[in-house]
């Protein structure tokens, strides 16, 4: 898998697929996306990169293990659900404000996306490293 | 509330007992004894009123949702009960203080010991049918607990998880049994059942629910075939012997047959089993406990047999049996603990609990004698003691109206043989030659003497005071057992009549069994010999029956072959499918075929020209990437059916699905060529057809169906205005059914996680290695 084309194309790749990843992550509230795709195509870059370069190459960058990601991602989305006990309403309710300044929304359903997010990139990319790295 | 208080004060006393005893040593003892004596004082000030009718009720909600409550109910039968377990309980704690000074483990058995008086407390006392169930069971985990003390030794660890797996069994009945009476009457409180009796009756589930009930008492309290886990216990440190295994959890079967009696009793089938099995287990028990040398398990088998008597009578159908076993189980429980912390206390000083190595220690220990020989006195049924009411009783209910000759014969046998046994514990090794012993016997520490003291002397006045007894204990049990008001009257005074006489002839046939022990056992020996099989035997067999059953159940179920696996699934979805469908005429009918433009024709063929290529694949490789065509195909149809989320994923699905698919083939060395037969194949092939032709037809039938728009018109409704949110499918997923998500995202790295532990299982050696 370690030919030149692929070697020389594949940061780029990588990156862009990250960003993509990112940008179908936020949008999915209102357009196509969401936190699973954009999880699946997070996890499509890690293996990617891990093809080109090896897989210690990914876990230098991703620095955590991919599955301590998956865990934060599961407990973000679960304390999301929790925000909702201090108000008073039934668990898991989305709940939304605004940054003044900013101008942007800011909501519980979206940490909860992010959480899911995080969850599919750790634990596919975990599996798939765990599989690369035999090679 | 103060009983929800005194209810939960043995587990605080537990928590606290290894504690206490890492500080004060035995002396602890004296404190912790307070746990029980204050539920005795406590109870006792419920005598009054139970003992004019009413009856203390109490309870929090558990589940109100489902109406299960925790709730408690004393009448006669619980408080006669509490007040045995709570006072035998205190003295049994004081007595492990003296029997158990010095072990290292003394703290650890204080504390199970207040666990399980914690449990049987709350068993006799509980209203609401699973808390009884929930103590039930804890008094057999604390059973399991205290048989087991000396796990150091093989015979106490099969005897604990025997006791266990025979009353885990009973378990399992009683709550199957309580569900089923649950069920057929709507109530869950024993104390509402009372005017339901006869609607349980007349239900066809009845028989059910009585075998249930028998199940489950009939374990509990060692009824034959179930009595052999009884006698094995005796592995456990005698106080422990004299507490459970013969004062009181033994007796919680018989606590759930009298509970039972006003509902279930009077039915044939009720006074046939009950008596059968009693007089069964009374015989049983007396003749296996004259033939044993040690002190312990001569208890122990009278003690079975004693359980068996008191199942005979609470089935014989009449008042006065009522009254007769109520009265023997107050008196058995008295003096049968009194013996056995005589046994203990003989063991404890002398060394042995062989019989017929001890004699002559009544120089030695004269207060031990005493206490020991007053609780003969009153297990032998003479006069003056609790024991003499409770026999009198026994032979005028038999005798009473119809003569029970069967059973008479039994009672009278059995008593005989416990007469002697009783004698041979409590005057046997005191009197004769003094006995040369492995420890040179002293009188035992106050500790040791004040539990068999005071249950003996007890013995004694309940008798002496007998109008006092009965219109505190007696009388008020007996009506709760019976569900009618009775009065129990009898006397210690002997009076003249066909009682008495049987009660003579007893005491006669016991002082010659006495005499003749050693005959008795010889004899007795040879013919167990000759039958060379019991049910102990036949526990082991069915243990290592079902061992060897799982074994071969795992090798069929589990032979660790992945493709048969995948098939025995495969064909399962498929049939599952496939065969409701016909059976039912429900296949759907030809649909027409849709117009489809030219650029759905072409992704149609891509799917088709993919399925093909997977079929005549010659490696696995192509196979695979063939798999993904397929799938790009489908993802292609969703985007142009107007679903560009499904689409979407569906890519990135099929994408990965074939990288990790590759990467797994790399990784297991598979070889590309596919090697298997083409018998193999045509099998392959057919389980796969079927399982498409099944998913093909149960879509076009859901096709068929009128689709009902009421969740699409939901969603189109709240999702911009409820969610913020403009992509329906997102909204849904992390925000309508977001708890559903949390749940799947949680299987997905579980799935994860459990994939990880088996890439790194099949490579040992790489982990070594590292890289």
């Amino acid at each position: 898998m370690g030919t030149l084309i692929f070697r020389t194309a594949a940061p780029f790749l990588t990156a862009l697929m990250l960003l993509f990843s990112v940008f179908v992550l936020l949008r999915g509230h209102n357009e196509p996306g969401g936190g699973f795709i954009g999880g699946l195509i997070a996890a499509s870059a890690f293996a990617i990169h891990g093809l080109a370069f090896g897989v210690p190459a990914v876990r230098r960058a991703l620095h955590f293990h991919p599955m301590a990601v998956s865990g934060f991602g599961l407990a973000l989305a679960a304390l999301s659900g929790f925000l909702s006990l201090a108000f008073g309403v039934p668990f898991l309710t989305g709940l939304w404000t605004k940054i003044p300044v900013l101008d942007v929304d800011v909501s519980t359903v979206m940490t909860f996306d992010i959480g899911v997010y995080l969850v599919v990139v750790g634990a596919i990319t975990s599996v798939a490293l765990g599989l690369e790295e035999r090679e | 509330m103060g009983t929800g208080l005194v209810l939960l004060l043995p587990f605080a006393a537990a928590l606290v007992a290894p504690l206490l005893t890492g500080a004060l040593g035995s002396r602890a003892a004296w404190l912790l004894a307070l746990a029980p004596a204050v539920a005795f004082a406590h109870f006792c000030g419920f005598l009054g009123p139970v003992a004019e009718g009413s009856a203390v009720n109490g309870g929090l909600d558990w589940i109100p949702s489902l109406s299960v409550r925790f709730s408690w109910h004393l009448d006669g039968l619980s408080l006669t009960f509490a007040l045995l377990i709570s006072g035998i309980g205190a003295l049994i704690v004081l007595y492990s203080g003296g029997y158990l000074n010095g072990h290292p483990h003394q703290g650890r058995f204080f504390s199970f010991i207040l666990l399980f008086f914690g449990a049987m407390q709350g068993l006799v006392v509980s209203d609401s049918f699973l808390m009884l169930f929930v103590f039930w069971e804890l008094t057999s985990i604390a059973s399991f607990l205290l048989i087991g003390f000396d796990h150091a030794r093989e015979a106490s660890r099969r005897a604990a998880l025997q006791a266990l797996i025979v009353t885990g069994l009973g378990g399992l009945a009683l709550l199957a049994g309580l569900l089923l009476v649950w069920s057929v009457t709507g109530i869950s409180e024993f104390s509402r059942l009372g005017p339901l009796g006869e609607t349980l009756r007349a239900s066809p589930l009845s028989l059910g629910v009585l075998l249930l009930v028998l199940g489950a008492a009939f374990t509990k309290s060692a009824q034959v075939p179930f009595h052999f886990w009884l006698p094995n216990a005796m592995e456990a440190p005698t106080p422990v012997s004299a507490y459970l295994h013969s004062a009181t959890m033994v007796k919680a079967g018989v606590y759930l047959l009298m509970r039972l009696n006003p509902t279930l009793g009077g039915t044939p089938a009720w006074e046939l089993l009950l008596p059968l099995f009693g007089a069964a287990t009374l015989l049983t028990g007396a003749v296996l406990a004259i033939r044993q040398t040690d002190l312990k398990l001569m208890l122990a088998y009278t003690t079975v047999a004693s359980l068996g008597l008191l199942v005979m009578l609470t089935g014989f159908g009449s008042e006065r049996a009522i009254e007769a076993a109520v009265l023997y189980l107050v008196a058995h429980s008295l003096f049968k603990g009194a013996l056995f912390m005589v046994a203990g206390a003989i063991d404890h000083e002398s060394g042995t609990r062989d019989i017929r190595r001890l004699g002559g220690l009544r120089g030695a220990m004269p207060l031990t004698f005493a206490a020991g020989l007053l609780a003969a006195l009153s297990m032998g049924g003479l006069p003056l003691f609790l024991g003499f009411l409770a026999k009198e009783e026994i032979y005028a209910a038999l005798t009473e109206g119809r003569i029970a000759a069967m059973l008479l014969v039994a009672a009278i046998a059995g008593n005989a043989l416990m007469f002697a046994v009783g004698f041979a514990v409590g005057l046997k090794p005191f009197v004769g030659a003094e006995a040369k012993t492995p420890r040179h016997a002293h009188e035992a520490p106050p500790l040791l003497l004040i539990g068999p003291v005071a249950l003996a002397l007890l013995g004694c006045g309940a008798a002496l005071f007998s109008p006092l007894l009965h219109r505190l204990v007696s009388s008020p049990m007996a009506s709760a057992v019976a569900g009618t008001e009775l009065d129990v009257t009898i006397s210690t005074l002997p009076h003249a009549g066909l009682p008495l006489l049987l009660s003579l002839l007893t005491v006669a046939a016991g002082i010659a069994a006495y005499l003749g022990q050693a005959r008795l056992r010889a004899g007795v020996d040879a013919v167990l010999a000759a039958i060379g099989w019991g049910p102990d035997k036949g526990f082991d067999q069915a243990m290592r029956g079902l061992i060897r059953l799982s074994a071969l159940v795992t090798r069929i179920v589990q032979n660790g072959r992945l493709d048969v696996y995948l098939s025995v699934t495969f064909i399962a979805v498929a049939l599952v499918l496939l065969v409701p469908m016909v059976l039912f005429g429900e296949l759907p009918s030809v649909p027409s075929m849709p117009g489809l433009l030219l650029h759905e024709w072409a992704v149609l063929l891509i799917a088709l020209i993919g399925l093909a290529a997977i079929v005549w694949a010659k490696d696995r490789l192509t196979a695979i990437v063939s798999l993904g065509i397929q799938g790009f195909a489908v993802a292609l149809i969703f985007m142009l059916m107007g679903a560009p989320d499904l689409s979407f994923t569906q890519f990135m699905v099929e994408t990965l699905s074939v990288v990790i698919l590759a990467l797994v083939m790399t990784r297991l060395k598979l070889s590309p060529a596919d090697h298997r037969p083409a018998a193999e194949k045509m099998l392959d092939l057919t389980i796969a057809g079927g399982c498409g032709l099944a998913f093909t037809l149960l879509l076009l039938k859901v096709l068929e169906q009128p689709f009902d728009d009421a969740l699409t018109r939901f969603f189109n409704a709240h999702s911009l205005v409820a969610a913020h949110g403009r992509n329906i499918v997102n909204v849904i997923i992390v925000d309508f059914r977001g708890l559903d998500t949390l749940g799947e995202i949680a299987v997905v790295m579980i799935a994860g996680l459990s994939i990880l532990a088996l890439i790194r299982v099949a490579t040992p050696k790489k982990a070594e290695g590292g890289d």
